[in-house]
């Protein structure tokens, strides 16, 4: 080994912003605190729930604001198109289907999750009594 | 060792991520018809209270919180890593330690409602 390694100088905060591909691997990492923000919003609910129907009325009035109408935009694009949108495009690549002798083209396994995702939002949908 | 609790947080994550890529868009969906006013009728406080009082309402409310923490658990855990926190032992706990309180107070409160 050489006795003076020659070490690439790489800043270990900013080190995305030197290439196209890395802010968005680091724009999808940062979905994450929306999944964390969103569980733990969803806890307080069920916590209103189990307390009383005061309780929830609060709840859902706490957030019939402006700032949230503008949150809950930003974070539902957000969320589609740094998280579901680039889950489904690297499932193939992440669980690949083999029947017989060939692999099933990935483009069938994206359209598959793509119809499970709409069937599951309708589900979800007419569980609320939005559809 | 190390590999089985390796298994175990992948598992964890994988599951989460798929998990949230399909349900919550619509979830947040939700969310935005509240704040704006119009709070779906499944959401007043009788169905959406009959619903989680039911078995089946539970575990689904509770496999949605419990594989979305710990999914953010473990990609918080990276993200910290990427923006130069390098104390990645301490940065673990903290984070599994949140997702295991919220897998409790997930559980506590839904087994509350009845």
């Amino acid at each position: 080994m050489s006795r003076r390694p020659y070490i690439r100088p790489m800043s270990t905060t900013t080190w995305y912003m030197r290439n196209g591909r890395y802010k968005v691997y680091v724009l999808r990492e940062l979905s994450s605190f929306l999944v964390a923000f969103y569980s733990f919003l969803m806890i307080c609910g069920i916590a209103a729930l189990a307390d009383s129907a005061e309780r929830w009325s609060a709840f859902l009035a706490w957030q019939q604001c402006t700032s949230m109408v503008v949150f809950h935009g930003f974070a539902l694009l957000y969320f589609l198109f740094f998280q579901t949108f680039p889950w489904f495009k690297l499932a193939p690549k992440a669980m690949p289907v083999q029947v017989g002798e060939n692999k099933l083209p990935d483009s069938y396994i994206i359209i598959g999750h793509y119809v499970a995702w709409v069937v599951i939002t309708a589900i979800i949908f007419w569980l609320a009594g939005v559809l | 060792m190390a590999v089985a609790k390796k298994a175990i947080v992948w598992g964890l994550f994988a599951a989460g991520g798929t998990l949230t890529a399909f349900v919550l868009p619509a979830l947040i969906a939700l969310f935005l018809l509240i704040a704006t006013g119009n709070v779906p009728e499944g959401l007043q406080f009788e169905q959406i209270h009959t619903f989680a009082a039911s078995w089946l309402g539970k575990a689904c409310l509770f496999i949605v919180l419990f594989l979305s923490v710990w999914h953010a658990a473990h990609r918080l855990r990276v993200v910290a890593h990427d923006f130069g926190i390098r104390k990645d032992a301490l940065v673990a706990s903290a984070v599994y330690t949140v997702a295991a309180i919220g897998t409790v107070l997930a559980a506590f409160y839904l087994l509350a409602i009845h």
